[in-house]
């Protein structure tokens, strides 16, 4: 007996240094992938960070404007859409460069203010026309090339002709900061525009509330009906090769590329229904689409994962088959279906490719204000940034993802929150 | 309980919001121009619709960048608010496009030839300039090239661009290009490739016999990873550029233009893509850009006529006007003013092209 016992005893201590060996070498991978895993994030948010933080600064020019009558009403009342409002910007221009007469020389000047700055004049008087005549010290928008130039994206040492700034915009520029009329704002008009061409003036409200109403369309569908089928799948349904072919059938279907749910939406909400192109309404029924099955997938997990032991307990004290769901089974896995559901938010949230199919890689202008105007989505609105030409577009592209990104943590944080709220432990 | 009811009002607003603005919609007009088409007329026509927006009282174009032929496609299925009023183009309207327009009963188009765009081979500004001509191009980076008889063509053997032409300094062929979805592509091909195809006589006496083996030879670009397809986005391109000085790269001229102080355009036949160079034709890679009007449209939708004005203004398309800012390459003055009259007289262009 103790003799066999010994035995296994050394065969155990004989193998035990390679078990301990193997174990450490496991451990030492999973921390490899770990840090491997962490080393990419790390590279890709300080990449982003560092490329899109100066995004939300933005140089501005300090003027002297006289809201001159001659310009602003030359019939006596103000004309808030013929009249000249670069030229109080150009006369306030040339007030600081009384020595630019040349014409070429002048439009060079004109254009280191953003084309912005004009449309700020008619916004300003048709606010409040009382300030005609008057003089005011006020805060425009630079061009982008010249806050390129102030934040050091263009090199101001190599030859003049390969540089989109000219000799004479860099003295002006130096003159305009040692005056101290070169100021850096918080770039308000990143967070209060729609898209633009200029740099200076593109924003992302657009896209945001593009977004936005998109993710209330899909939520206010897929959410609902993805619980009740769920319910119906994994309480009621009885189980046969039609309930198993239906869910063969969504497990698949939340693998299918998203581009096809783009076509499908094509195909039946905008060829067949006639609903509009580009509108958030149809990218909302796109992603629900999307959506849908992730919400099914995780809502009959938490459903499955209530313990049987509460359904036979209620059961037994003569509950009906449907009070048993909404009285216990359904307070019980609501923590976990909330969180599918908003896990397939944050998913809807990133998409591009079925938007691409509606209509909604566009450029757009105006902010949406209801659910059939024309949209875009965040997603969308740094593709068509990262495609753009202008140089100061990167750093805004960079910013638009730093945006995204804040939102999608804002949403995955009210996951957890939620959880935590509603979650009980038996 | 209370949950059973919530549910219900979910679903049941939902479906309201979705009936609800089908039928607003249905009923309801297009108080916005809708423009559709190429990628490479994108940058012009939205500036263009910006600037048109914010200075007048119509709301801003809806510019919808989805190529040149899924534009046109868009355009021709009808007449009505759910079709653009505009495509873009980077090139000129087929007759197939033109019989399928009328065949759904757009009839008079009004054409508008906005400029020209250049096509570059750039480089890293660190690079020694190579001076190439499409014959090089097309030797270079055609699937497969003629061999020692003529009639006989072998599998691109070239690997530096000394085997191409001795006069050329002994770096490795490496050129990054857009994928064959793009209109530039198309353009590059047709207009470098098959221009320096045309070179080597038989495959020029090809394209009279058999047009259909001429396009297959001077069109097919080798894919043993000499030229590699660096996707639609143009500023990318650029940055591997940088990184590497012995590549060149394929991209349209308002790129060369923004990033001037990164990359230089190698000239091709002897001509630096230039802004002069390509507005007087003589930079060899160049085309026309077009957009397409639906003269029924016009004073339906409002600010359609304005929008046309603003983009044949001359402080947009002219000399000096902010597209060329962009990289447009403005037409030369007479067109210029001839194209704005017929614009402003609406005058379409004829049924059969060509």
């Amino acid at each position: 007996m103790t003799r066999s016992k010994n035995v296994s005893r050394q065969k155990v201590e004989a193998g035990l240094k390679q078990r301990r060996r193997r174990e450490r070498w496991f451990q030492m991978l999973g921390l490899l992938a770990t840090t491997i895993g962490v080393v990419f994030l790390l590279v890709f948010f300080s990449t982003l960070i560092s490329k899109g933080s100066s995004a939300f600064m933005q140089t501005h020019i300090m003027l002297d404007v006289e809201y001159s009558a001659e310009i602003i009403s030359p019939d006596g009342k103000p004309d808030t859409v013929y009249a000249d409002y670069d030229a109080i910007i150009r006369n306030a221009l040339m007030e600081i460069f009384p020595e630019v007469t040349d014409r070429r020389e002048r439009r060079d000047l004109q254009r280191m203010v953003s084309i912005g700055a004009g449309y700020q004049m008619r916004a300003v008087i048709e606010r409040d026309p009382s300030l005609i005549g008057t003089r005011q010290s006020i805060v425009v928008p630079a061009a982008a090339n010249v806050d390129m130039v102030v934040k050091g994206n263009i090199d101001r040492d190599i030859d003049e002709n390969l540089r989109p700034v000219s000799d004479r915009q860099l003295a002006w520029i130096d003159r305009l900061d040692a005056e101290g009329k070169l100021v850096t704002q918080f770039n308000t008009a990143l967070f209060t525009n729609g898209d633009s061409r200029e740099p200076e003036l593109a924003g992302i409200r657009g896209a945001l509330m593009g977004s936005l109403y998109m993710l209330v369309v899909t939520i206010v569908l897929a959410f609902p009906v993805g619980a009740a089928a769920a319910v119906y799948l994994e309480e009621f349904a009885p189980r046969n090769r039609w309930s198993d072919l239906i869910e063969v059938n969504i497990n698949n279907l939340a693998a299918v590329p998203s581009i096809v749910f783009g076509l499908l939406a094509l195909a039946v909400f905008i060829n067949w229904m006639s609903l509009p192109r580009s509108a958030p309404l149809v990218g909302g029924l796109a992603l629900s689409l999307l959506t849908l099955p992730v919400i099914i997938i995780a809502s009959r997990a938490a459903i499955k994962s209530v313990p049987p032991s509460i359904r036979e307990a209620a059961l037994g004290v003569g509950a009906s088959k449907m009070q048993v769901v909404f009285h216990h089974v359904l307070p019980l896995a609501l923590p976990g279906m909330l969180t599918g559901a908003i896990i397939g938010m944050s998913r809807a949230l990133g998409e591009s490719a079925p938007l691409l199919m509606i209509g909604m890689v566009a450029f757009i202008v105006d902010v949406p204000a209801g659910f059939t105007d024309p949209a875009t989505a965040l997603p969308v609105q740094i593709y068509l940034w990262a495609d753009s030409p202008e140089r100061a577009f990167a750093e805004r592209t960079s910013a638009a993802i730093i945006v995204l990104l804040g939102f999608l943590l804002l949403m995955n944080l009210t996951a957890v929150i939620l959880r935590k709220r509603v979650e009980r432990k038996w | 309980m209370t949950k059973r009811s919530t549910a219900a009002l979910l679903l049941a607003s939902a479906a309201s919001i979705a009936l609800m603005n089908t039928s607003a919609f249905a009923q309801a007009g297009r108080d916005y121009i809708y423009i559709v088409g190429s990628s490479t007329v994108y940058p012009f026509a939205t500036v263009v619709a910006e600037r048109f927006g914010r200075g007048s009282q119509f709301k801003t174009p809806k510019v919808e960048s989805t190529g040149s032929g899924g534009g046109l496609k868009l355009f021709c299925d009808g007449v009505g608010v759910d079709y653009p009023d505009v495509a873009n183009s980077s090139r000129a309207i087929k007759q197939s496009e033109m019989d399928r327009c009328s065949a759904n009963g757009v009839h008079e188009i009004i054409e508008v030839k906005i400029g020209y765009d250049g096509i570059v081979v750039a480089a890293a500004m660190s690079s020694a300039t190579m001076s190439l001509s499409r014959k090089d191009l097309f030797l270079a980076l055609a699937k497969q090239v003629p061999g020692a008889s003529s009639g006989q063509l072998v599998a691109n053997p070239y690997k530096t661009w000394k085997d191409v032409n001795p006069t050329l300094p002994a770096r490795a062929i490496e050129v990054l290009g857009p994928p064959p979805t793009s209109g530039t592509r198309d353009a590059f091909a047709e207009l470098a490739l098959e221009a320096g195809c045309q070179e080597i006589d038989w495959i020029a006496a090809l394209k009279s016999s058999d047009s259909e083996r001429f396009l297959t030879i001077c069109h097919t670009v080798r894919e043993d990873g000499v030229f590699v397809e660096a996707g639609e986005n143009d500023n990318l391109i650029v940055q591997k550029l940088e990184a590497n000085p012995s590549a060149l790269g394929i991209f349209g001229f308002s790129f060369l233009d923004q990033n001037a102080d990164k990359v230089k355009g190698e000239p091709i036949d002897g001509i630096a893509p230039s802004f002069d160079a390509i507005a007087d034709g003589s930079y060899p890679v160049s085309r026309p850009l077009y957009f397409y009007v639906k003269k029924a449209h016009v004073d339906v939708i409002p600010g359609l006529r304005g929008y046309l004005r603003e983009f044949t203004s001359d402080r947009a398309w002219g000399e000096f006007g902010y597209l060329s800012d962009r990289g447009l390459i403005p037409l030369p003055d007479e067109e210029r003013s001839q194209v704005a009259a017929a614009v402003a007289d609406l005058s379409p262009m004829s049924a059969a092209k060509n």
